[in-house]
């Protein structure tokens, strides 16, 4: 990584930047969305753009993908002026944007998405073969490896984001913004993303790399650029700013990473949660036992089975055979109500999907798991939610308006806060946390962690399912999945080689 | 960090917006209940101008003795549209139910079908019915998870149809008084239709907004699978809603039997048009999760007074209806500008 940074720093370079934002504001109402951002991205050198929740990433690419104008400030590409606003043809050559979101059309396919409303033909009548042959070629060019002719929905996560770049490229663009690219990927799938990435730096493509993981910033990218709280704050060689130094640049303070997993005594408390030879498809005769006040976590890939025995455990599914007890008592599977009632809580894999009511306020969301305790026959006074929502707000530290704010007005982080707050509203006895900080910034990751450590103290066990290695740290042990079977245990203490070898089936 | 060059201001835009905006915020969700009142005021004005007679005391009764069955009708439908479905059978709901109710009690000299129940019974039968049709619906887009609009304009088709072949298209009118006593007896004046749909509609409010059955709606409407991660039964609780519409819509049918005075195998026909139109102008999602009883009881009064113009100004009954339309039309039109927010 550092060569190649080095190799581009040696090129003679007097070529305009590729992209360019000079000054850039931008305000929503009373908001400031943007003050005198800046970044500038030369050729082939991939940059990365980090910032907490709420630090103008997102403004930022709007207005470089001209989805919006600034209201001030100038973006260039190439050392001209950026085309005019409404220009589509004008931008998509330029610059494309390929967003957490997939912009796939799934019902259609590759080619057709490919080609969506420019669809070749003769005299608007769209040639089907030509447009299928086109679109292999095109497909080939860039070396992914997709069939054409079927619809976009057989398309897993990866192949949709390389037929997304496959198509900003055929627009001419040679920027293409990679939006939280690897949320949804797993270890192996970041991996290819990676070096697919790398072989289209090759040939001239460059890119602005989103992430929330500041590992993925080290290995990908050059530059790094680190906004807060609506302004530019640095750009850095990635090579000359240390981990520590890069989340200092994005918080404002120095950050606690260096926590370790240092040797931990093992818990001697009585046994929580005990599953015995549990099997559903996804998951194959699977025995744990958690103590009291101990932290597991299970680790694996996506498809290894550990998110399914924890929607298990919580309820949400069924499994084909097997037990579980908690403190003695047999699980009520298939029923989410029944697992609550049981001294179980948990934070749900997705809290767009699952974790949270948009329309609804913070406060009706955060108590929405204890409806049943705020008032006498079910009536829910507004004077007993409110004060159930102010400890969940002041608890958590959840950033709001007030427990009256529609909960789709909050950050990612504090989102997920209140998602946690549901979790801990019923009091439970065991804390299941699902990819407990996906999408969220850093210090949110650190608060949230950080309850883990203080309910585990009160004799709450917690099982933590996560891809991240960050998430697992707090964890007494570590448990890792692989299709379907715990292949392997980490006592705290652990190291990251070692648990991601075992994650990816490699025997270290 | 020497290259930190710029200095965050005060904690940012985002925790100063929050600041400002905290009280407004609240006070203006609170306001868009009542955007309709304005228009609504605006149109009792204009009929107080226009007519001499639109703000007499029966006038007004007139009016609320018209609505109480389009309200109860909206009421269901509301319930519904917050839980995320969609019924359109309630219709004919409206129909049936007291359609069968009657058949069961008339003598078969009156095209009954000769069984001659006691008045008491066969107008609990039109409760039963109406929870029974509720059931099946429920047990269809719940149970069977077909899609709510067409498996309930089905519905629509099947009950008008068995309406029409039980009573072979006749119109029925020799029920005994207790089938229309809901509309001709008063109470302070005004008849028990109106007073019944005020209670409904009361007690609807109060558990939407107070009773966690009632919030478990709105819940399951603006997310299903959150709702059930927070240990809400979202089934049971759909279809719970599918059997209150159900009777709901029956006690709709009796109103409107009452007011009619007898019951025609057309009752209720092309009513849900209406009905989910005062429902949308009264600030229901068709995508669920949000609306008011506030907003759904104004929307009912907006139309009935509408109506009530149009008579009162003698509009030739040929073109009644285009106007009609066109109000609803605009009305709707009205209340997405009003209310700032895309009508979903």
């Amino acid at each position: 990584m550092i060569g190649s940074a080095a190799a581009a720093a040696a090129e003679p370079a007097p070529a305009p930047p590729l992209a360019e934002a000079v000054g850039v504001s931008k305000r929503f109402g009373s908001t400031v969305a943007l003050a005198d951002a800046r970044l500038t991205v030369v050729p082939g050198e991939s940059h990365a753009l980090v910032g907490r929740n709420g630090a103008g990433k997102s403004t930022l690419v709007n207005i470089l993908t001209g989805i919006f104008p600034p209201d001030s400030g100038e973006v260039r590409f190439d050392g001209e002026p950026a085309p005019a606003p409404g220009d589509r043809d004008g931008w998509r050559a330029k610059v494309a944007c390929v967003y957490q979101k997939s912009t796939i059309i799934p019902e259609l396919t590759v080619a057709e998405n490919l080609f969506i409303n420019r669809q070749p033909g003769t005299r608007g009548v769209i040639g089907w073969k030509r447009m299928r042959r086109e679109a292999a070629e095109l497909l080939s060019t860039w070396d992914v490896q997709v069939d054409p002719a079927v619809p976009a929905r057989e398309l897993n996560v990866q192949d949709r984001q390389f037929v997304e770049i496959a198509r900003a490229l055929s627009f001419g663009a040679r920027f293409i913004i990679l939006d939280e690219p690897t949320a949804q990927l797993d270890k192996a799938e970041i991996e290819r993303l990676f070096t697919r990435m790398r072989a289209l730096e090759e040939s001239g493509v460059t890119f602005l790399f989103i992430s929330h993981h500041l590992q993925e910033v080290y290995e990908v990218c050059q530059t790094v650029t680190v906004f807060r709280d609506a302004r530019w704050i640095a750009t850095e060689p990635v090579a000359d700013l240390p981990r520590a130094a890069l989340v200092e640049a994005m918080t404002g303070e120095a950050a606690d990473l260096g926590r370790s997993t240092g040797h931990r005594e093992p818990v001697a408390a009585g046994v929580r949660l005990a599953v015995d030879g549990l099997s559903d498809g996804a998951f194959e005769d699977i025995s744990l036992e958690v103590r009291r006040g101990e932290v597991i976590g299970l680790a694996g890939s996506s498809a290894s089975g550990k998110i399914e025995l924890a929607e298990t455990l919580v309820g949400l599914r069924k499994p084909h055979t097997g037990t579980a007890t908690l403190d003695g008592r047999p699980l009520p599977f298939g029923d989410v109500r029944k697992a609550m009632a049981a001294g179980i809580g948990f934070v749900p894999r997705d809290r767009h999907a699952q974790g949270l009511v948009p329309e609804l306020s913070v406060g009706e969301n955060a108590t929405m798991t204890i409806s049943d305790r705020l008032g006498p026959l079910g009536v829910i006074t507004p004077r007993r939610l409110r004060s159930a929502a102010a400890e969940a707000i002041g608890g958590l530290d959840i950033k709001t308006q007030g427990p009256d704010q529609p909960v789709n007005g909050l950050s990612g982080g504090n989102q997920q806060k209140v998602v946690m707050a549901r979790a801990l509203a019923v009091e439970p006895n065991l804390l299941v946390l699902i990819n407990p900080t996906a999408g969220v910034d850093v210090k949110s990751k650190e608060a949230l962690l950080a309850i883990v450590d203080e309910i585990r103290e009160r004799g709450t066990s917690v099982i933590i399912i996560s891809d991240e290695l960050d998430d697992l740290r707090p964890c007494d042990r570590v448990l890792v999945f692989l299709h379907g079977r715990i292949t392997a245990e980490h006592a705290a203490g652990w190291n990251d080689h070692e648990l991601v070898a075992s994650i990816e089936g490699v025997s270290s | 960090m020497t290259q930190t060059v710029a200095e965050p201001r005060g904690g940012g835009g985002e925790a100063k917006a929050a600041g400002g905006a905290a009280g407004a915020g609240a006070a203006l969700r609170r306001m868009r209940e009542f955007t309709l009142v304005p228009a609504l005021i605006a149109l009792v004005v204009l009929g107080a101008v226009v007519n001499d007679s639109f703000l007499t005391e029966r006038n007004i009764i007139s009016i609320l003795g018209a609505s109480a069955a389009l309200a109860l009708v909206v009421l269901a439908e509301s319930l519904i549209l917050i839980t995320g479905k969609i019924d359109l059978s309630l219709e004919s709901t409206v129909g049936i139910a007291p359609g069968l109710g009657a058949l069961l009690v008339i003598p078969a000299a009156s095209a009954g079908f000769g069984t001659e129940w006691p008045a008491f019974l066969g107008i609990l039968a039109i409760f039963v019915v109406g929870g029974l049709i509720g059931a099946f619906n429920g047990f269809l887009s719940v149970k069977l998870r077909l899609n709510a609009f067409i498996v309930s304009l089905a519905m629509l088709i099947v009950l008008r149809g068995l309406l029409t072949g039980a009573t072979e298209g006749k119109t029925l009118f020799d029920m005994p008084e207790p089938f229309f006593s809901i509309a001709t007896t008063t109470f302070l004046k005004l008849p028990l239709s109106v007073w019944l749909a005020a209670v409904c509609f009361g007690v609807a409010g109060f558990v939407l907004r107070y009773h966690r059955l009632g919030r478990a709606l709105y819940a399951i409407g603006g997310n299903p699978e959150a709702a059930r991660a927070a240990g809400i039964r979202v089934e049971r609780v759909t279809w719970v809603v599918y059997v209150v519409a159900g009777v709901l819509a029956a006690a709709a049918g009796l109103c409107l039997t009452g007011y009619v005075g007898a019951i025609n195998a057309n009752q209720g026909q092309n009513m849900i048009f209406t009905v989910m139109a005062a429902a949308v102008i009264g600030g229901i999602s068709m995508n669920g999760g949000k609306g008011t009883m506030t907003g759904a009881i104004t929307g009912v009064l907006l139309l009935g007074v509408v109506d009530n113009l149009l008579t009162l100004a003698q509009v030739a009954s040929f073109w009644k209806q285009a106007i009609y339309g066109a109000i609803i039309l605009f009305a709707l039109v009205i209340s997405r500008v009003t209310s700032g927010q895309a009508q979903e």
